[in-house]
């Protein structure tokens, strides 16, 4: 849910980027982080635990915990959290057998 | 790469510190892995008590032009992963993009790497939707993405409040405001009596009737007594959001993400009383744990370190000019005990000075008393103690730095 109407943030004036996660396009906002703009999307699984296989999550937001790496492609593992969207990114899960 | 200074972070400390370096002549650079520079400011929304709000976002952009304008150099998306004797700032790129590795030579440097949140671990909170309140502050703030539509809050202290007030402004429907699961992992944070202490440290920020009585009523040991004995059955409202100071958080639940909490009332002891348990419907539960210095770096140098509750964690021991034992290497900001950002601003201001003087760029003794009287006056007037007793901490540490400065000299 995109906080578009607040009273003391400055009004939302951002361009539309288009990324992808696990195939599927998402329209996101300049300037956003990976792991916003996919919850504003309403997807909040960013990988599953390499063992377990339990879903995880966005924790710390500041790229501290390491919980939401996601996979991009030409890239590599990064931080959801910390990392921005950009036209025509390739996002997958971490550990979802991208090999890296 | 050869500077005169490096500023490890480029929240409000670091980005003070780096005008005032700049503004005298020195080569300095500002390294920080965020790709905006502002740190904590940039989420940081909350009204002082004669009805000002303070726009974190403006604080940094101010900085920002200011270290910019000064001459300092800024650069983004940088992880420093070492910082050897020389000194010699190792960067990576945040963003793994090819190129050849950074190096920095520098002859003084100021680690400004502020604080990160303690974890609170519970049954669920690695079920996407559990998060702390910084990630959430930062995510509908900065972000401008709500992280849910009804969102349980977890930790009863300034910070906690502060986003639960910030998440409601934003248009999020907020569940409450619950102790933290009381879990030996979790410390102290969840005990109902240290939890009211820590509430009147609020008083200075608190801008509703209920909750500047309730602080200053605080102050008193009986009457945390008598209100950790009370419950208020639908919680005590601050700032339009239920605070329930008698019921703790203990079980997030959800098929892939959280669905429930399941949150029971507390003895005073801080015991949960499992058997009245209910459940809330949320999308979103966020965890307040307090927030702990970032002294990695210092401690990797072999610099000397103080473990200080009272400052949140384990800080680099300095001297009053916010030098740390290794000679060049300076501290600054929330890593020298979490105190805010208008702090955070005084101690780069005195650190900038401090290794400006190092320098040999000719600083006077005047300005520099007065930087250490500005960080005085800020740790008096600061509207958050984010842990009671950061002055007397402070107090503390000088004692013990001054007899490490003597032993040293005998």
């Amino acid at each position: 849910m995109r906080v578009t109407d607040h009273p003391l943030l400055p009004p939302l004036r951002r361009r539309e980027v288009r990324f992808s996660f696990e195939g599927r396009e998402v329209v996101a906002l300049e300037g956003e982080s990976i792991a916003a703009a996919l919850l504003a999307s309403g997807e909040r699984v960013l990988r599953f635990h390499e063992r377990t296989g339990a879903p995880r999550g966005l924790y710390c937001g500041i790229g501290h915990c390491l919980e939401c790496r996601v996979w991009v492609e030409g890239v590599g593992t990064v931080r959801a959290c910390t990392t921005r969207v950009e036209d025509g990114m390739r996002v997958r899960r971490a550990g979802s057998g991208e090999g890296g | 790469m050869r500077v005169d200074a490096v500023v490890i972070g480029g929240g409000p400390a670091g980005l003070t510190a780096a005008a005032e370096l700049a503004r005298r002549g020195a080569n300095v650079a500002v390294l920080d892995e965020n790709p905006v520079f502002g740190g904590k400011l940039l989420g940081q929304l909350h009204e002082s008590p004669d009805g000002h709000w303070w726009k974190g976002w403006e604080v940094a952009e101010g900085l920002e032009r200011e270290a910019r304008e000064a001459g300092a150099a800024l650069r983004g998306n940088a992880s420093v992963w070492a910082l050897e004797p020389g000194w010699r700032v190792h960067v990576a790129d945040a963003l793994n993009r090819p190129g050849q590795p950074v190096v920095y030579q520098a002859e003084v440097v100021l680690v400004a790497t502020g604080a990160c949140e303690k974890p609170v671990a519970f049954p669920g909170w690695t079920l996407p939707g559990v998060m702390t309140v910084g990630a959430a502050q930062v995510s509908t703030n900065v972000h401008r993405v709500l992280p849910g539509g009804r969102v349980l809050v977890a930790g009863i202290d300034p910070l906690a409040l502060t986003v639960a007030r910030q998440l409601a402004l934003a248009g999020a429907r907020v569940a409450g405001v619950f102790l933290p699961p009381p879990l030996p992992a979790n410390g102290a944070a969840g005990d109902v009596r240290s939890t009211l202490a820590r509430l009147s440290s609020l008083a200075r920020l608190a801008p509703t009737p209920w909750l500047r009585l309730a602080a200053g009523a605080l102050n008193s040991g009986l009457v945390r007594e008598l209100a950790a004995r009370v419950d208020v059955p639908g919680g005590v409202r601050v700032w339009g959001v239920p605070v329930f100071h008698r019921t703790a958080l203990i079980e997030a639940v959800g098929d892939g993400r959280v669905e429930r909490a399941a949150v029971a009332p507390v003895g005073p002891d801080g015991e949960p009383v499992a058997r009245l348990a209910r459940w809330v419907e949320v999308d979103a539960v966020c965890l307040s744990g307090g927030l702990a210095p970032l002294a990695e770096l210092p401690a990797t140098l072999g610099c000397a370190l103080a473990s200080e509750e009272r400052l949140g964690g384990e800080v680099p021991l300095h001297g009053p000019e916010l030098e740390a034992s290794r000679p060049g290497v300076y501290v600054a900001g929330d890593v020298t005990g979490v105190e805010g950002a208008e702090v955070a601003m005084a101690k780069g201001r005195l650190a900038g000075l401090a290794m400006s003087r190092r320098l040999g760029l000719g600083v006077t003794d005047a300005e520099l008393r007065a930087a250490r009287d500005g960080l005085e006056r800020a740790r008096r007037e600061a509207k958050i103690e984010f842990y009671p007793g950061a002055r007397e901490a402070h107090a503390d540490l000088a004692a013990r730095w001054r007899q490490t400065a003597a032993a040293a000299a005998r």
